[in-house]
């Protein structure tokens, strides 16, 4: 298969960017998105250009790092799929595909389609912990949980902290993100010591940083490789309402 | 007090103020248009003139629309700083077009349809408030005294083709700022499951037909029969 590719390549953080056009030829149906952007670049390198930089560790949807932007949508065309899974059989002979970075001001662009995503590690080092003391490990299920909770936290920390809610989004808003990590401990048992301590210290760390605020226009939901819900969304207003009206703090 | 503050300032917190300021406001709505519904009697005007003669004076009124006044002002100024807020945290915009996937044009469009809202009620302001305020309207008497015929007024501006026309897009900005605004601002509170969350959005949509559809009567009444 024959692909026309529209790039965006960028030198560094500090130089402008453009997009680029490049032909592929030679794309198996089955092959991944990132293979087809793998025969670019060996295409590249032996015409002695270079090649495009783009992020990519487990090849196989857990890890969160191959954030592009394809065709107006983070992480392509598919529902619930991250690019390395997104398979060259959803596109077809000829087919214009427009390959962009996520954007957003706290996604600074790094080179190419890599962008800087250190703000969430430092959202989620702002709260998103529960405190254990060490020791032996204790029996698994020693705390009995409701089922239905247990599950809705699982589902909350499947998030795999990728972005794509954040590139989806309009207002460049990290809602969701955020609430999936807040929803993740406040359910459970283990979360709730510094349960209203996290989440005034997540948001307030998310405001920080830049991010937009949530319209609840939805289209993070319908981006999320991990089917996040929204129902998280509903739930950090919850928390971050009740823990700023109730939180005791002497100084505020 | 630093919690109110800072709670005020965070992004959720604005739009917990945009929630709650949009559902006073919906409310708001409903008063007002059930008001106009007297445009409708066959009586020249009397029970209009009657209703907006106790509107402008009625002690508790005055106070409501002073309180109204304050919560459209904090509607509209959180709504652009938000809006210019959610703009800047995408400097560089994508090149390719956006797919919109899982999200309406009404709620991608919020601060658009605001802006079309508040050109309208500027107008509108001018052209019935402020004539009542300000201006000089002929007065008629229904035995309790001279009092201002501010349906006259009203009938005058809806034989008009051109503002009635700008009325019904108005009102069509306002029922697509409600299709998404009522179900939002439940969401912008922590209000959602699925038990009850099906019914709140059936009422966003009757409530966004109904409340427009309910101000357009009176000047395609008055525009067609009078
Ligand atoms: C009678 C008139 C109005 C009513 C009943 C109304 C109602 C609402 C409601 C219920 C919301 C949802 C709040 C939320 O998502 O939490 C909303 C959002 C909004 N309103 Fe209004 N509104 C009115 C007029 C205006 C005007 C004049 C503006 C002027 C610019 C405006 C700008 C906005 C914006 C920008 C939002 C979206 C905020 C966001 O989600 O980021 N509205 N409105
Ligand atoms: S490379 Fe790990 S999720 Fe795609």
């Amino acid at each position: 298969m024959k692909l026309n590719l529209k790039i965006w390549r960028q030198k560094n953080s500090s130089s402008p960017g453009k997009m680029v056009d490049y032909k592929v030829d030679g794309i198996d149906k089955d092959m991944s998105f990132l293979e087809m952007i793998d025969v670019l670049n060996q295409q590249l390198i032996d015409g002695g250009e270079e090649p495009v930089a783009f992020d990519h560790d487990c090849r196989e949807g857990i890890c969160g790092m191959c954030s592009m932007y394809i065709n107006g949508q983070p992480h392509g065309p598919w529902e619930k799929t991250t690019t390395c899974q997104l398979h060259m059989r959803a596109f077809n002979e000829g087919d214009t595909v427009y390959i962009e970075p996520w954007r957003a001001k706290s996604f600074p662009i790094i080179k190419d389609l890599v962008v800087d995503r250190t703000a969430f590690d430092r959202i989620q080092q702002a709260g998103g912990y529960i405190s254990v003391n060490t020791g032996n490990a204790v029996d698994a299920n020693s705390i009995p949980i409701e089922k239905e909770l247990a599950d809705q936290a699982m589902d909350a920390a499947t998030c795999i902290g990728c972005g794509a809610c954040v590139a989806a989004c309009k207002n460049s808003s990290a809602m969701l993100f955020v609430s999936a990590k807040v929803s993740h401990l406040a359910l459970l048992p283990q979360g709730q010591p510094e349960r209203k301590d996290r989440v005034l210290n997540m948001m307030n760390k998310m405001d920080e940083e830049g991010f937009g605020a949530c319209s609840n226009t939805e289209a993070c939901e319908a981006a999320c490789p991990k089917g996040i819900s929204v129902f998280n969304i509903a739930r950090v207003n919850r928390e971050f309402i009740s823990s700023s009206a109730f939180v005791k703090k002497k100084d505020s | 007090m630093r919690w109110l503050t800072s709670f005020l300032t965070s992004s959720a917190g604005r739009k917990v103020l945009m929630s709650l300021t949009g559902l006073f406001l919906c409310s708001f709505l409903i008063a007002h248009m059930s008001g106009n519904l007297s445009l409708l009697l066959s009586d020249g005007g009397q029970a209009f003139n009657e209703y907006a003669k106790f509107m402008t004076t009625f002690p508790l009124i005055k106070v409501l629309s002073i309180g109204t006044y304050v919560v459209i002002i904090l509607h509209i100024v959180q709504g652009i700083l938000l809006a210019l807020k959610n703009r800047n945290s995408r400097p560089d915009k994508y090149v390719s077009k956006a797919s919109g996937k899982g999200s309406t044009w009404a709620s991608r469009n919020m601060a658009l349809l605001g802006i079309i809202i508040l050109v309208f009620l500027i107008i509108h302001l001018k052209s019935f408030w402020y004539q009542v305020k300000f201006g000089h309207i002929p007065t008629v008497n229904y035995g309790g005294g001279e009092i201002k015929d501010l349906y006259t007024i009203v009938v005058t501006a809806f034989k008009n083709p051109l503002y009635v026309g700008f009325y019904l897009v108005s009102l069509a900005a306002l029922a697509f700022h409600l299709v998404h605004g009522f179900q939002s601002a439940f969401q912008s509170l922590g209000i959602r499951h699925t038990k009850y969350t099906p019914i709140i959005k059936f009422a966003g949509y009757a409530f966004a037909i109904l409340v427009p559809l309910g101000f357009a009567i009176q000047p395609l009444y008055i525009l067609m029969f009078k």
